[in-house]
């Protein structure tokens, strides 16, 4: 299925996105890592405070979608794979697979290349990677 | 305060995943698929975010000894690369090509209840919770190597 090239929408909506990364840093001094956060709120470990900021994070990630609708109507454009063993293993590797190795695309990809961290800068290519053999083996060579 | 600006962050990160068409797997999948129906639009969004960040974190850690709301700017401090960090970043990478979600466009596209989605989160709660619970299978080597 193709898909729209939107350079520019793309370039706005990652702007926003490392804005509110710079805005969580400068008020909250936290990495906006979004598997970091996630797991965080439930991690037995976790303090009390950390544990609200990181909820409060979330909730506004799950408030953009509903504002979206009443401001515009509709929701966002999307289309979501729905195989339900497809979708179970995908989300099993990306949450285990994110919080095992520190990172997801957010505190890796975009926090941490931007701090220059080596580590970041190699388990973001190593993912990408991963994620571009996965793709071309099942849409090019198992005839998906 | 703090608080009011961690769900400012939130929703300015979110509303940054729709605009973007990142929290469309189609648009994901698609990226990921150079021989294919490529769109790179993605590489827009990493590049935006990463405009953004680097020089905003720079002036940040630069210009002040702690956030404004907050003791101190918690900034990762390791060096190391442990197989760790690979194998996971192997596995995430497997499961955001199958997919096309990572945890940020998942969470962001969960109120719009695609049956995909609605699966795709709670499994992906329950690795994040799983990772947490699984010992360091590289610690007896690295241990006996390094200390």
């Amino acid at each position: 299925m193709e898909t729209e090239f939107t350079p520019w929408l793309s370039l706005a909506g990652g702007m926003m996105i490392g804005a509110s990364a710079v805005l969580l840093m400068a008020t909250n001094g936290r990495i906006a890592g979004i598997s970091g956060l996630t797991s965080r709120i439930f991690a037995r470990s976790t303090d009390g405070e950390a544990r609200g900021v990181s909820a409060l994070f979330v909730l506004g990630l799950l408030l953009a979608a509903p504002i979206w609708l009443v401001v515009s109507g509709e929701w966002p454009q999307q289309w979501v794979p729905s195989s339900p063993v497809l979708m179970a293993v995908a989300g099993l590797l990306v949450g285990f697979g994110a919080t095992y190795g520190n990172g997801c695309t957010s505190g890796h990809g975009v926090c941490g290349i931007s701090r220059g961290s080596m580590r970041s800068i190699v388990a973001t290519g190593t993912f990408m990677a991963a994620a571009f053999v996965t793709v071309f083996v099942t849409r090019h060579l198992s005839g998906g | 305060m703090k608080q009011i600006f961690a769900l400012l962050s939130g929703l300015i990160f979110g509303f940054g995943l729709i605009i973007s068409g990142m929290s469309d797997p189609a648009k994901v999948l698609n990226f990921l698929d150079v021989f294919g129906t490529w769109d790179p639009s993605l590489a827009f969004v990493m590049g935006g975010a990463i405009a953004v960040t680097a020089p905003g974190f720079a002036w940040l850690t630069r210009s002040r000894s702690r956030p404004f709301f907050d003791t101190e700017f918690r900034i990762p401090s390791r060096t190391d690369l442990d197989p760790k960090l690979l194998t996971g970043a192997v596995l995430f990478g497997t499961g955001w090509g199958l997919g096309g979600f990572c945890p940020g466009p998942a969470l962001t596209a969960l109120p719009i209840a695609a049956t995909g989605t609605l699966i795709f989160v709670p499994f992906m709660l329950a690795g994040m919770w799983l990772a947490r619970h699984t010992p360091d299978l590289s610690m007896p080597l690295s241990k006996g190597a390094t200390q």
